[in-house]
């Protein structure tokens, strides 16, 4: 018996009979202890040999006086199957977080995780934190906006969401961070805590689950939603040129093959016509901000036209203001203005219709990075993205409660 | 800072002068000036690293995708650096020293644009710009100033680019090259990887040159596909797989990803890439894959 650790395999290439029957005569030299496991017996052929630490030094000497070509495959076995092991156990402690505290923030997370996060959030704070369903995706899934309050009735609100876009991992996973932020800081931090007296919170984590989804089983670049065009073979609407803000104008598609079609028409797709719905129904919303990736800019309205915005001058000065907080953190440099200057010509987009709805204090964020990683950001740099912008969104939010009546 | 100046455009562009006094650095020593040509071998007298041009061999298949229309308007005089032309000019710089400079370990990326002008010159769009780029492996950024003419017309030809950086370069990459081409060089072992980064952004140590050599090489098609109205960033190697070495250059098969921010869109190349630490990085064939608008990729599994 030899413990499996201190086994080397090594993968030779046999390149004809004489090499083959050599390998053979080395593997019943019973002293060796060696194991071999041999593919086929075409030529050239791979033959793994199991090497103990003992004979390792017979074997290599014994291979290379034969000119046989070998090479290291697994260095040592029982480091590989203890990782392999850790690595399970892990992702199993990941999967099942018992409270949001156990929960793995610097990860990211299927759609049941997040469901499930959201579930326990409320089920820790049933007094700060409640769940609105607040319409289905196309394909059914439930679109879950937590309510942050202190209670009153109408109060004014702020809207934070993530994930319209489902490719850009980042958002979904800081909206997570965020949901936790809130809960964690209400009664510690003064800012937070003077905010959330006065106005709601109010965060849609997945805002596109069907593509949330797609993203992970399927296509990790997915962006738009996953309902069919009819007399198209393909699918999805993109939600942020869906809405009824310049809709039809120049600065988005009318292919369904596009990843800017802007849809049959304004709000066909359901997860933009619930919130739609949602913010007319409160008519109390006093900021509204939608958080995409990747480029690193802050921006305000308009996307669809090149006429400053009413409040340009504001919205222009509070961006400067949240950017500075945002880079103070890591020194995270973003750019700031409006959509149609900073970015690109965009029509039908959130924001536009949101600031057209009368709330004034209307961003989207596009968060980290700036190219090298895009969308598929490494998992390690999920928790600074989070904790730089919320410094931005403090200030949007705090200015917001100072300008609200 | 870039708000407290360049909010107001008419109070800007009357103070440009001044501005370029105050942020346009004096580009004198260090790399020499150089100039792209379409075709040829590297420049004589470069003692740069000679990635050269691409030649390429394109099999191009017709897109299904309507071209989105876009009201561009094309700014004239000096330009905002927050703004999204000057940030486009800038990327295809960066595309444009990548295709120069690039390697397994060297990989250039704009940092920040300072100021930078347009102005139409015939048919064609010729742009100014004081820029910042990043070597990210070492962290090493560099002053550049930059040069770009995009032609106008119906032609679909690449952008011209020069460029004069200044202490971007530092890094000494040799040994880490050496031992990366030993390493490859021989036949017995060749690699090949999938999903670079993977979906959680996670790739493995060994294949972090191999991801930086297919950055660099989709860098050729990055530059010449780009045009004033287009953003270009490679999204993810899909696959790669060595070939034999030939002729002492590494010779690797690519799948890439590239982004185009203003469609959105996600282009999928294929290309043929050689590299030695003597004669750089080149692409000798580049294949444009049709989108597949139903396709379901297995998904991507973590390491």
């Amino acid at each position: 018996f030899v413990s499996l650790s201190q086994l080397q395999v090594l993968r030779i290439t046999a390149r004809d009979e004489v090499q083959l029957t050599l390998l053979k005569d080395l593997s019943e030299m019973e002293y060796l202890q060696l194991d071999v496991w041999m593919e086929t017996t075409d030529l050239p052929t791979s033959v793994d040999i199991r090497v103990p630490f003992t004979s390792l030094q017979t074997v290599k000497a014994f291979l290379e006086t034969e000119d046989i070509e070998y090479f290291i495959m697994i260095k040592d076995l029982q480091v590989m199957l203890d990782e392999e092991k850790e690595q399970m156990l892990s992702s199993a402690r990941a999967t099942a977080p018992r409270t949001s505290d156990d929960y793995d923030y610097s990860n990211y997370h299927t759609i049941a995780d997040i469901y499930a996060f959201q579930d326990m959030l409320v089920a820790e704070n049933p007094n700060l934190v409640s769940k609105i369903v607040i319409g289905q995706s196309y394909q059914g899934r439930p679109l879950n906006v937590l309510k942050f309050s202190t209670g009153g009735t109408n109060k004014p609100g702020i809207w934070l969401d993530t994930g319209i876009h489902s490719r850009e991992w980042v958002t979904q996973a800081s909206g997570t961070w965020f949901a936790k932020k809130i809960v964690t800081d209400y009664g510690r931090d003064a800012a937070l805590t003077a905010i959330l007296d006065k106005m709601d919170i109010f965060l849609e984590i997945v805002t596109n689950p069907d593509g949330y989804y797609y993203t992970h089983t399927s296509n990790r670049m997915w962006r738009k939603t996953r309902k069919p065009n009819p007399g198209s073979s393909c699918i999805g609407t993109d939600p942020n040129r869906n809405w009824d803000a310049g809709f039809g104008g120049p600065g988005a598609s009318d292919s369904p093959c596009s990843e800017t079609y802007r849809g049959p028409k304004a709000h066909s797709e359901s997860e933009v016509k619930s919130i739609v719905d949602f913010v007319k129904s409160h008519g109390n919303l006093q900021a509204f901000v939608s958080i995409h990736s990747y480029s690193q800019m802050l921006l305000y309205p308009y996307g669809y036209t090149r006429t400053p915005c009413k409040d340009e001058s504001e919205l222009h000065n509070l961006a400067r203001k949240a950017i500075t907080d945002l880079a103070s953190l890591y020194g995270t440099s973003y750019r700031y203005g409006s959509i149609i200057n900073t970015i690109y010509q965009a029509s039908g987009g959130t924001i536009d219709w949101t600031y057209n709805q009368g709330i004034k204090y209307s961003y989207t964020f596009e968060l980290r990075d700036t190219g090298r990683y895009g969308f598929i950001l490494p998992a390690n740099q999920i928790l600074p993205t989070a904790k730089e912008t919320w410094l931005a969104l403090m200030a949007i939010m705090e200015h917001t409660k100072d300008n609200t009546n | 800072m870039d708000g407290l100046l360049f909010s107001d455009l008419t109070v800007w562009s009357m103070d440009w002068t001044l501005l370029i006094l105050l942020v346009v650095p004096t580009v004198v020593h260090g790399n020499p000036t150089v100039t792209v040509r379409t075709g040829s071998g590297p420049p004589v007298g470069s003692n740069q690293h000679p990635n050269s041009v691409p030649l390429s061999e394109d099999t191009q298949t017709t897109t299904e995708v309507r071209e989105v229309v876009v009201e561009e308007v094309m700014m004239t005089g000096m330009l905002n650096p927050s703004h999204y032309p000057a940030r486009r000019a800038a990327t295809v710089v960066q595309h444009y020293l990548n295709t120069r400079y690039g390697s397994p370990y060297r990989w250039i990326f704009l940092s920040k644009v300072h100021s930078g002008s347009a102005e139409d010159v015939a048919e064609m769009r010729k742009y100014q710009l004081e820029l910042t780029m990043q070597e990210i492996i070492s962290n090493v950024s560099g002053q550049c100033s930059a040069e770009l003419l995009f032609p106008g017309g119906e032609g679909q030809s690449a952008p011209q680019v020069q460029a004069s950086c200044e202490g971007l370069l530092q890094s000494n990459t040799t040994a880490q090259e050496e031992a990366f081409y030993q390493q490859h060089r021989a036949s017995n072992n060749m690699v090949s990887g999938n999903d670079i980064p993977d979906s959680y952004g996670h790739m493995e140590p060994n294949m972090k040159p191999f991801w930086h050599l297919g950055g660099v090489a989709s860098s050729f098609i990055m530059l010449r596909e780009s045009n004033e109205s287009t953003l270009y960033n490679m999204a993810q190697v899909a696959n790669f797989t060595q070939l034999e070495t030939e002729k002492d250059q590494l010779r690797v098969n690519y799948h890439v990803l590239l982004h185009e921010m203003i469609s959105q869109e996600i282009i999928h190349w294929k290309l043929l890439v050689t590299w030695s630490p003597e004669q750089g990085v080149q692409v000798l064939q580049t294949e444009l894959q049709p989108k597949c608008h139903n396709c379901e990729a297995p998904p991507n599994t973590t390491n």
